[in-house]
């Protein structure tokens, strides 16, 4: 599914922001991704989702070598990630449900059919009165949810989420990690960064840990625990 | 119920671009009165070529009647003889008064009046017939016989007419190149201003084509507007000019109302800005795209 071999990363003629990454996710796996903050969990997030290359090292994204893949070949990879990125970046002229919508338009669906499940996810996530509300009149954790749902509704091969629980009070969090795992379920796999400890604790998911740029993989909090 | 109504890209709230169809309505305008020109001009170069290049005129001048119609004799005789002659044939008094009516008035008719005789000489198009030395060998027959050539002058002013109808051509190809070097600015402004979004786009795995035709559309929008407000200005603004032109007879004035066919080659012009329009800001977009990985 996705695997890093000496993975270096750096922006511009900065420093190293990522160092020797080396490790594997292997396909309907599920982890975590933490680390202080300035550690990296976005760039190496970037990293994955096609938004950068590396500065060196290897990155095998659906088992292909990206470094060499052309770039016309990267937007069908990049339809089957879905991300959650940390400022939701959603389309301010557009409403809810045109957000949420967007993946499905690259994707070719027809509309009636794609509207209908829009409506339906949005209102799973607790959205039903907000389905035409442009996203500047939505309270923060309302607009992640939008961008959770814009992240799911295809039912991407990977789901990259960049602090998706950051703005929601513990019940809707753990409602979405619930919405992640069954997706996870369905066999999507699930990258969450996130910074929040008692959340990952309650879940049985191995943790990849950024540390000065360099990656640890440790075993669930949880299992730790136990 | 989306795409259909907004784009992807929040264009209308564009200020950077908001100017674009002013300026090309602005450019069609200028360029289809440049192309009406050169049409204008083209008509009336050809048709002097066709028309009049064949003729010249001799003129004997006329002291006295008698010398001067046995003159006359015999310079139609030498100028049939000449090589490249088709006819040549005395202008009849009546025809030369007539001629020079509109300076002497009434006058005209009085036959005592030293009225020169005059001979049209109609020549085979294209004769390589030099008028100097011909004039040369008639003046041994008639002292002061002049041929007036009109090839001569209105060759020069054929000529002249091929230069001004270049000259407008080059104009409306220069209008072109600020088409797209408009459009270019325009575009590359509007990718700057929305970014983010085309960023986005990107990274949820649209193709550079999904993006680059967004902008596409939206030349397309503005072109047809500014193409349309300018292709009007220029028809109203022709049509006025060939109304008042309409009664005008004068010999070298070229007629200046366009034909259906002209009018067929000018619609190329607000045409030509609608595609210039998409397919510079297609290719802009294509090139800034590249940029991204
Ligand atoms: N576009 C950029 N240009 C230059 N440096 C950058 C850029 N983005 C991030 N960095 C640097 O890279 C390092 C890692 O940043 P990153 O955003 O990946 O951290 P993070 O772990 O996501 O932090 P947080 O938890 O605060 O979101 C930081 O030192 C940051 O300054
Ligand atoms: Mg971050």
């Amino acid at each position: 599914m996705l695997r890093f071999e000496n993975v270096g990363m750096r922006y511009g003629m900065g420093p190293e922001v990522l160092r020797d990454l080396n490790f594997t996710l292997e396909p309907g796996s599920f982890h975590f991704l933490t680390g202080a903050s300035g550690a990296g969990k976005t760039t190496l997030l970037k990293l994955m989702y096609l938004a950068h290359r590396p500065s060196r090292g290897l990155v095998h994204v659906f088992g292909r070598d990206i470094s060499v893949t052309p770039r016309a070949d990267l937007p069908p990879l990049r339809r089957r990630i879905g991300v959650v990125y940390q400022d939701f970046r959603l389309i301010e002229h557009l409403t809810a449900v045109e957000n949420v919508a967007l993946p499905l338009r690259f994707a070719g669906a027809d509309r009636d059919e794609t509207e209908a499940h829009v409506r339906e996810l949005l209102t799973w996530v607790g959205l039903a009165d907000h389905l035409d509300a442009r996203p500047s009149t939505l309270s923060g954790g309302q607009q992640q949810r939008v961008a959770i749902a814009r992240a799911v509704i295809n039912r991407p091969s990977l789901l990259l989420a960049d602090e998706p629980t950051g703005n929601v009070d513990d019940d809707i969090a753990v409602r979405l990690m619930y919405l992640f795992e069954q997706l996870n379920r369905m066999g999507t796999t699930v990258l969450i960064a996130s910074h929040n400890e008692a959340l990952i604790g309650r879940f049985p998911y191995p943790i990849l840990r950024l540390e000065d740029g360099e990656l640890q993989v440790v075993g669930s909090r949880r299992g730790a625990a136990e | 119920m989306w795409g259909r109504t907004r784009t992807d890209l929040p264009f209308d709230q564009d200020q950077s671009t908001r100017f674009l169809p002013w300026i090309v309505a602005l450019m069609v305008l200028l360029a289809a009165l440049a192309a009406a020109a050169a049409l204008i001009v083209q008509r009336a170069a050809d048709t002097w070529d066709n028309g009049l290049s064949g003729r010249m005129t001799v003129q004997i001048p006329a002291e006295d009647s008698d010398v001067a119609a046995a003159q006359s004799a015999a310079i139609l005789t030498m100028l049939r003889a000449t090589p490249g002659v088709i006819s040549a044939e005395p202008l009849a008094a009546a025809a030369v008064a007539a001629l020079l009516e509109p300076w002497l008035g009434d006058a005209a008719g009085d036959t005592d009046l030293p009225v020169p005789l005059l001979i049209d000489v109609e020549l085979t198009p294209g004769a390589r017939l030099d008028s100097t030395t011909l004039a040369t060998r008639l003046s041994e027959v008639a002292s002061g016989v002049a041929i007036d050539d009109h090839r001569v002058w209105l060759s020069g002013l054929i000529d002249l007419a091929r230069i001004v109808e270049l000259a407008a051509l080059l104009v409306v190809v220069l209008i072109g190149f600020s088409a797209v070097a408009t459009v270019i600015f325009a575009t590359r402004s509007g990718f700057a201003v929305h970014y983010d979004i085309i960023e986005l786009l990107h990274f949820m795995g649209a193709r550079d084509s999904y993006v680059a035709a967004q902008f596409q559309g939206q030349a397309m929008r503005q072109g047809l507007r500014g193409g349309l407000l300018g292709a009007i200005t220029a028809a109203a603004l022709l049509a006025l000019i060939g109304f008042f032109a309409r009664d005008i007879q004068a010999a070298f004035i070229p007629p200046l109302n366009l034909d259906p066919r002209q009018w067929g080659i000018l619609a190329i012009v607000p045409i030509s800005a609608v595609v210039i329009a998409m397919g510079t800001a297609r290719l802009t977009v294509l090139r800034a795209l590249a940029r991204m990985p």
